[in-house]
Parts: structure tokens; sequence; C-alpha cells
């Protein structure tokens, strides 16, 4: 087996030196008749081109986006990520190192966590930024947990533009930990109340913008009311990229911002590996979850760094801990912030502002099909069309054609009844013919 | 004094050690400073053409002013990171024993293939008819870890090991809840020798913790467990095999004994290397255990992410598996994304993350397993204990071992009662295989040992190279007792970088680079 490099001659010299006869013998604690004597029902070990051929046959079974004109979004996006990102983030240093817990050899990783940390911190217009969290979903789960902890309240309002996903996420937890959850109803169209949930015994608001239907929200109005009462805003964004081109949730006085970092340095993967990104009002700092990564000196007086504030962490504080998270994103975080680096701000704004064109563009287009209506005041690089079908079925019928179009409400919202929307996403990648041939699918389709 | 290769080791036979350079770098090792310090904020290491002009429908929300990200030119930034990457340990460069990470061999392979575009390029909400592979992978790997734990279900979509706890108790939660105990049964049992996520994870979801004692041996016993149960209690949460690398002798009495008090055992399988294909779990009385595919399955560590952690579930659980699930159907498979979905008699108790879970680690974690087959797991998991007695073997007449009756499992654990006296510390001594070129082991955990040091070799590492790593500890250890003082408290000599002050990282925390303040008023 190319993976082991033990001998049999080596095996037998290594037992005779410990002093068995049989490696069964250094199992004797397994309860009797617990030890497996025979291989699993499993099939037997194979090369490396048998098994490039099994998983390539299961690969060559999916549509890749790359490979369509591909309009899907709704909290991950399809964005050029550049050679040199794929490349850095597999050299051995980076893939097989672990969590840096030997600093001295470790200043690799910790350098790019706080290169990283500070990126987050100047994109969401925050004071902190953690070294990430699994994705933004969970990102916002904590970030509740986090909320409360500050406010000692425990019940938190969710907005009705908030990713259905997110939402389920949230309750799921503060089901478990007996916390209270308002989430308010689907908001197409950006028009809820939601002033008018927040009294004394909020904890938190969540509201993301751009929304789950590609709506831009103020947040100042509700980062006042929410502050009034003695309660945190939590801010959400599914696509980072609009902080090239949107005023970040920290010029709005929001206390905590969480998103997801996809779009930046990583592929689509089907839903994951993802990267959270979290950032606070430094006031907040102990009460944070995640890893932190801080500046030092090290004996001769060198700038280094170090994982910090480690005492608001599992290993130390075990039942008391803000978090029981203990592997974050490394190597996703690694991806954000080379290909971060390579835009800086000049590269990023432009970006964004490609995004935006290309939504727009498609967004008067598709305005002019009869049967869809752009619903959307304003909007990014996504928006919700309403058609005259069920979206799910105009959906599959424009895959059908070979045009994957969009996330059809219902896949999120199902029973919402909003089973007319399709939320439709527009990047750097998609060219003039994309747009134009979903233009003429969905006008044959309606 | 010569080393092993013959050569001087003392300054002065050969030339000066600490000549000092112009540029402070010292050949390989370049002084690297923040991409703040030397990228540009007009500098982009991108090419993206300007749109035409358009109406732009932002609203009032267009950003004004300086976002404050500097950018690096394509050749900076791959020679920044490059040098990054220089001043970091891994697997690739030599022994790495965390105990209780299993950091073994991380095929390129498992790259390449989670790479391929029918993978790497799918979205998690385009129509489930264009992605019939995914769902392929997704059940193929849930029947390699079905078979390997002998366990009738898994629940794939929790993110690492921690998150995978969450999921196992919020099910044993869910089950509870279902029997009408949810407010009397809110105590888990916990272990000492537990690692810090188990309480954390159980107080994460409302539960209140109890310890149980860790025995002299280092096990846990079926007795001191019993005399905790009650009808207050949910769940043991036991890691099996356990922190001091022994194999709970016990497991299956102890399950026995929750079962019958009403109670689920949940099994924390972050040292699942060590028994698969050896021994299932599920023969075991598990009910919930979360499986670390970054650890036993090596879909790598990344330097601390991205991990993967699926849980295997009992019958009694099942039935409160998270969405999203697979169900098969007159042999179709369905993704099932909504609890309203969910099949008769399936109560799902919610959603962990937004969409699948972790699709770039379940493609690498079965292409490890379809590489490796049931046979090669099997020799994988008896060479990684084998390499580990090899060592604990090699070492066990100078350093003390604080539980001698067990055989060890894939890790061996010291504590630093031979140490006492020498005026060298745990810490000392890890920094000293820093300068030897090994990364240390893991040091002060399990908690209940003093001094700790647990070495997991894992079974990626030849004869010769264990051979070496005992004989250079083993001069380590005679020079610890020794009057060489200064090889370990000032270690590490050759790093990268010396010590860090981790005191002074704490006390005022710098968690972002600050734009200096001008000369002028600094120098005031």
């Amino acid at each position: 087996m190319r993976y082991l490099p033990l001998t049999e001659t080596d095996r037998e010299d290594m037992l005779a030196r410990i002093g068995v006869t049989d490696v069964d013998a250094l199992f004797s604690d397994v309860p009797n008749g617990k030890l497996l004597k025979e291989p699993l029902d499993l099939p037997r070990a194979k090369g490396e081109l048998e098994v490039e051929r099994i998983l390539g046959r299961m690969s060559a079974k999916n549509t890749a986006a790359g490979s369509v004109p591909f309009f899907v979004g709704a909290g991950a996006y399809k964005h050029h990520v550049p050679a040199t990102v794929d490349h850095l983030i597999q050299r051995s240093e980076f893939l097989t190192s672990y969590t840096p817990y030997q600093p001295e050899i470790a200043q690799g990783t910790l350098q790019y966590l706080f290169e990283f940390q500070t990126q987050v911190a100047a994109l969401t217009g925050m004071e902190v930024a953690n070294a990430s969290m699994y994705d933004g979903s969970t990102g916002t789960a904590e970030a509740v947990l986090m909320a409360h902890r500050v406010t000692k309240r425990r019940k938190a309002v969710l907005s009705g533009g908030l990713h259905p996903h997110y939402i389920q996420v949230v309750e799921t937890l503060s089901e478990m930990a007996n916390d209270e959850v308002v989430a308010l109803k689907p908001d197409v169209r950006a028009t809820e109340d939601i002033l008018a949930a927040i009294d004394d015994s909020v904890s938190c608001v969540v509201v993301q913008s751009p929304d789950v239907f590609g709506n831009l929200r103020d947040l100042k109005p509700i980062a006042e009311k929410a502050h009034a009462h003695g309660a945190l805003l939590i801010a959400v964004f599914t696509e980072v990229v609009s902080l090239g081109a949107v005023v970040p949730p920290g010029a709005q006085d929001a206390d905590i911002v969480v998103g997801e970092g996809q779009s930046i340095g990583n592929a689509l993967n089907f839903g994951g590996p993802y990267v959270g990104l979290f950032a606070a009002k430094s006031k907040y700092i102990r009460q944070m979850p995640g890893r932190l990564c801080g500046e030092t000196v090290d004996a001769d007086g060198r700038r280094g760094f170090v994982l910090t504030l480690s005492t608001r962490e599992q290993h130390i504080r075990r039942d008391k801990a803000t978090s029981n998270i203990c592997t974050n994103s490394g190597l996703c975080v690694l991806a954000f912030t080379i290909h971060m680096t390579l835009l800086g701000q000049a590269g990023l704004t432009r970006l964004a502002e490609v995004n935006h064109a290309n939504a727009v563009k498609l967004a008067d287009a598709l305005s002019g099909v009869k049967g869809a209506e752009v619903l959307n005041e304003s909007f990014f690089n996504e928006f919700t069309v309403k058609l005259a079908k069920p979206a799910a079925e105009v959906a599959e019928a424009l895959a059908a054609k070979g045009i994957l179009a969009g996330v059809p409400v219902s896949r999120l919202l199902p029973g919402a009844g909003l089973d007319d929307l399709l939320v439709v996403a527009n990047t750097e990648v998609n060219t003039d013919e994309d747009r134009a041939a979903f233009v003429a699918a969905l006008a044959e389709v309606l | 004094m010569l080393n092993r290769q013959g050569r001087p080791t003392q300054a002065g036979e050969g030339e000066s050690q600490r000549h000092e350079t112009f540029t402070g770098n010292k050949a390989l090792q370049q002084i690297e400073p923040l991409i703040f310090e030397i990228g540009h904020h007009e500098t982009t290491g991108v090419d993206i053409d300007k749109p035409a002009p358009f109406k732009s429908r932002l609203g009032k929300h267009a950003r004004q002013g300086e976002i404050g990200l500097p950018g690096l030119s394509e050749p900076e930034a791959m020679r920044h990171y490059v040098r990054l990457s220089q001043k970091n340990y891994g697997i690739d460069t030599g022994l790495f024993p965390l105990g209780s990470c299993t950091m073994k061999h991380n095929a390129r392979l498992n790259e390449k293939v989670a790479r391929l575009p029918g993978f790497s390029d799918v979205h998690p909400l385009q129509p489930v008819s264009t992605v019939p592979g995914a769902l392929d992978v997704m059940l193929e790997l849930a029947r390699y870890l079905m078979t390997l734990t002998g366990m009738p279900a898994v629940a794939l979509s929790p993110k690492a090991g921690a998150h995978g706890e969450a999921c196992g108790m919020m099910a044993i939660k869910a089950a509870i809840a279902a029997k009408g105990e949810g407010a009397t049964r809110n105590v888990v049992l916990v272990p000492e020798s537990a690692h810090g996520t188990n309480p954390a994870t159980a107080a994460l979801i409302g539960f209140s913790v109890k310890a149980v004692p860790a025995r002299p041996d280092g096990t846990v016993a079926v007795e001191d467990v019993k005399a905790l149960l009650g009808p207050d209690v949910a769940a043991i949460m036991l890691t099996n095999p356990n922190t001091c690398g022994i194999f709970e002798p016990q497991i299956v009495e102890i399950a026995a004994a929750m079962h019958e008090a009403g109670a689920y055992f949940y099994c924390d399988g972050a040292n699942f290397n060590a028994i698969v294909g050896k021994a299932r779990p599920g023969d075991l009385g598990v009910d919930a255990m979360h499986i670390n595919l970054h650890k036993t399955f090596s879909t790598p560590h990344g330097g601390g992410g991205p991990g993967a952690g699926p849980v295997v579930l009992s019958e009694r659980l099942a039935p409160y598996a998270p969405v999203p699930f697979i169900y098969v159907e007159g042999g179709k498979a369905r993704l099932v994304e909504h609890k309203a979905d969910a099949p008769e008699g399936n109560d799902p108790f919610g959603r962990m993350t937004a969409f699948h879970g972790q699709m770039g680690m379940y493609v690498r974690a079965l292409a490890y397993m379809l590489s490796h087959g049931a046979d090669g797991m099997k020799q994988a998991s008896e060479d990684a204990v084998l390499n580990a007695n090899y060592i604990r073997a090699g070492l066990a007449d100078l350093m003390s071992l604080p539980f001698p009756d067990h055989p060890s499992m894939h890790e061996a654990l010291f504590d630093d009662d031979w140490l006492k006296g020498t005026g060298v510390t745990t810490l000392d001594f890890a920094k000293a295989m820093i300068d030897e070129g090994y990364h240390p082991m893991t040091v002060y955990f399990p908690l209940v040992v003093h001094g700790a040091m647990l070495i997991e070799p894992t079974e990626s590492e030849s004869k010769a190279s264990l051979d070496l790593f005992i004989a250079t500890l083993r001069d380590l250890a005679i020079a610890a007792k020794g009057n060489d003082k200064s090889r370990f408290t000032a270690a590490p000599h050759h790093a990268p970088m010396r010590r860090l002050d981790e005191t002074r990282a704490a006390r005022q925390p710098v968690l972002k680079w600050e734009k200096p303040a001008p000369v002028k008023e600094a120098a005031e």
C-alpha cells in the first residue's frame, strides 16, 4: 500500500522490540469478542489510476458551473479565482501544517491570519475581526450567542431578508439552548417594519444586506433603535464582493458583522468548505468566539504573531467557554487573503463595479421579457425576478436547455407562497452571450 | 564534540555561527513584512476591464472613500506568500507527532480529485437533477462510514469535530424531548480527561456538566459512572480510545449502564484512527460519534481547517438527524432539505449549516478510503498503533509513563515526573525538539497528567524515521537530566523565531495592523 512505509520485516522487528508476538496483543484492552478478525465488507486497496477513474466518473455526471451560462447565487457565488491562489494554498507548508500552537515554527500561518484579520476589519469597517468561522451561517448563530453574552438577554430578532438557511441554523441552536428567536416573515421587497420588533427584551437584531432577495438595506436606523433599547445590531452578508461597492456595516454602527467569505479565493464546492468572516467592535473582544491572532515579540525583541486571548476558548474554559469551536477554516482563509491581496482596494472596487454593471445589464434585459418582472428597488449583483410560472419549473426547463438560471425561492422557502420568485445572480464570469442566451431561453419557457 | 554526521558542533571549531547580515535575512529564512507595509492602494495583481458607463442601482448605498486595502502585483504576492510558507512546519517537512491530532500523510491525489470541476465548480443550489454525481459521493462516503463504524445512519453536514459533537448531542437532546423527558434529563457526564470541546459542547446546547473522575490507571470505571447515574442524566461523552491513548476496557459495560438508565452514549471519535477496521463503535454500544475527516481520513489540516465532522448515529437517534440528508427509496436518491420533506418516521431536529456540508472534504476522504480499501485501512490502524508502541518502548526507560499497565493505542502518553528537579519543563523540552527539526508532541494535554507529552506518530512514518526520532528524544532526555540547560530553557535557537511572548500578546491585544503614527508625533 503506497501510503504505508513499514515493511513486514519492520513490523516483526518492531513487535519484537515491544515484546509482543502479534499486533493484536496491543489491542488487548478491546473487550472480548469485539476485536474484528476479518477486513470489513468494503473493496480492497486501489491504485491511483483506478481511484481517479472512479471519482472522475462521478464528477462527470455533474454540470459544472463553468460549462454553462450560470446565474445561481443565494449565498454562494461563482467568481474567477486567480491561478496564483490555488497554487499557493497547495504549498506543503500551508496545506500540511496544523493550528499554529507552536508559533516559532508557524509564523507563516500566523502572519496570514493577522493579515486576514486586518483585511476583514477594513472591509467591514469594524475595529477587530477573528481568524474565521466555519462559514457565514454558523458564524451568524455564534454572533447571536455572543450578543446574548454581551447583553445578558436571550431573544434574537431575525429579519425576513436573512438567508433562510441562516435562519434555520440560528433557530436550531437557539431551540437547543432554550433561547428565544423571533423570525420575521420573508421580506421580498425590504419593506418589513423591523423597528417595531425591537424592545428592551431584545438581545440582538440580525439583518442581512444585500439580503437574500438582493435588496440593499439601510442599517443605520436599525442600529439606532437597537442601541436605544440596549440591544446589538448583527449585520450579515453572503456576498463579500459587495463590500467593494456598498457602505460597510461598520459605517452604519453595527456591533457585530458576520459574512460568508467564499466569493473571494474559494470555489463553489457544492456548499463547502467555505470561510466565515466575523468582526466586531473592540469592546466586545473578550466575548468573541473563534481563534484570534495577535502581535507580540520574541526573545530577541523581533515582531512575531501568536494565537491569543485563548482563555475564552474551550481547551482552557471547558464548559464556560465562549464557543465550542476548535477547528476553523485555515486554508480557506489563506485563499481569501491571497486573492484579496492580489485584488487590493483598486482591484476589489473594479471587480465590484463589474459585478454590479453586469447585474444591471441582466436586470434590464430580463425586464423586457414578457412574464418576468424584476422586483428590486436596489441591488448589487443579485436580484429577484417574479415569473408568470412557478420558478422551480422554469429553472428545470432552463437547466434542460443548458442554462442554470438562478435559485427558485421555493427551494429555500417551500410553502411560503413565493413559488413564482427566482433569485438571479450575475458576476464578472458572465458574458453578454450568457445573458443573451438566458433572456432568449426564458422568453421561450414563459 | 561531533554530531551524527561527524561534523564539529562547537562554535570556534567551525565558522562563527552568529554572523549578522545586512538585511537581517538568513539565507532561505527571509524577513517578510506585512502586506500593509509593502503594498499600495493603487496596485493590483488582477486585471479587470472597466465596464462601459451604466446607471447604478446601488441607490444611496454606494461606498465612499478608502477601504484601506493595499494590493500587490502577482510576482510580489507570489514571493510574499512563498516566504511566509517557508516559516511553517508541515507534515511534509518532518515528523509531526501531535497527539490527538493525527497528522498523517496528505495524498495529493485527494487534492487533485477534489478539484475536478464536477465537484469544485458545482453550486449547492443548482437543480438537483444537474448534480447526481455529488449525491453519489455523499452516498458512497456514508456507506463507508457506516460500514467502518457499524452504525446504521450518518449525518454528514457538520463542518468540523466540535460541530459534529454539537450535532450528536442535539440528536440526543431531541430524542430525550421526544420521550417527554426534556425538562428532567439535563446532565451530561464528561470524564476529567476529556478534551475541552466536550464540556463546551454540552454547555452550548443547554446541558449542565458533571465530571467523571479519572482512575489512577488512566481509564474510566463503570462503577464511577454508575454512581453518577440518575433520572437527570441525559448522556455521557466519552472519548475512545481515550485522551490518554488507552482503549477504554469497560466501554461495553459503560454503554449498557447508560442505556439501562435511559441515557445515551456519545463517543468522541477524535482518536478513531487507532481502531478503523479493528473495532466498530456500533458493536460497543455507541449512540453517536463524530469522525474528524481531517484526522482519520487525511483531508488535510490546512493550518487549522477546514475540517469535516460527520456523525454516525444509532437506530435510536437516526430519526432526529438534521437536514439536509439523502434518502434512498425504490433505488432513487432524494435530497431532503426541509423538515417537511422528511420521510415518514423521521423528525429532523433542524439544520447545522447552510447548504450540504463540506463536499470538498467528502471527496478527499472518499479518495483516501478507496485508495486504502478495507485491507489498507486496517493495516493503517495497526501500523499507527505499532508505531506509537515502538516509540514508547524506545523511551520508557528514560521518560516516565503515567499509565504503564495498558498498552498504548495510536499515541503514547508520558508525564514530566522524569524531569523533576532538572529545571527543564515539558514546554522547554518541546521547544528543544524544534531545534532538532521536529514538530513537538502535544503538551500539557490531557490535563489529568502533570506536564503531559502526548506522542502520536501515525502510520505514515517509516521505521528509520522512528529510530532517528527515538534516538533524538533519548539524546535530549539525557541532556535534560545533565547540565546543558540552555539547550532547553532558551530553545528554540534555530527556528525562524525565538520563543514568543504570549503573555504580552494577551495583555495588550494587537489584533490588526495599524498605520504607524507620523514620525513627527512618534518622536514627541
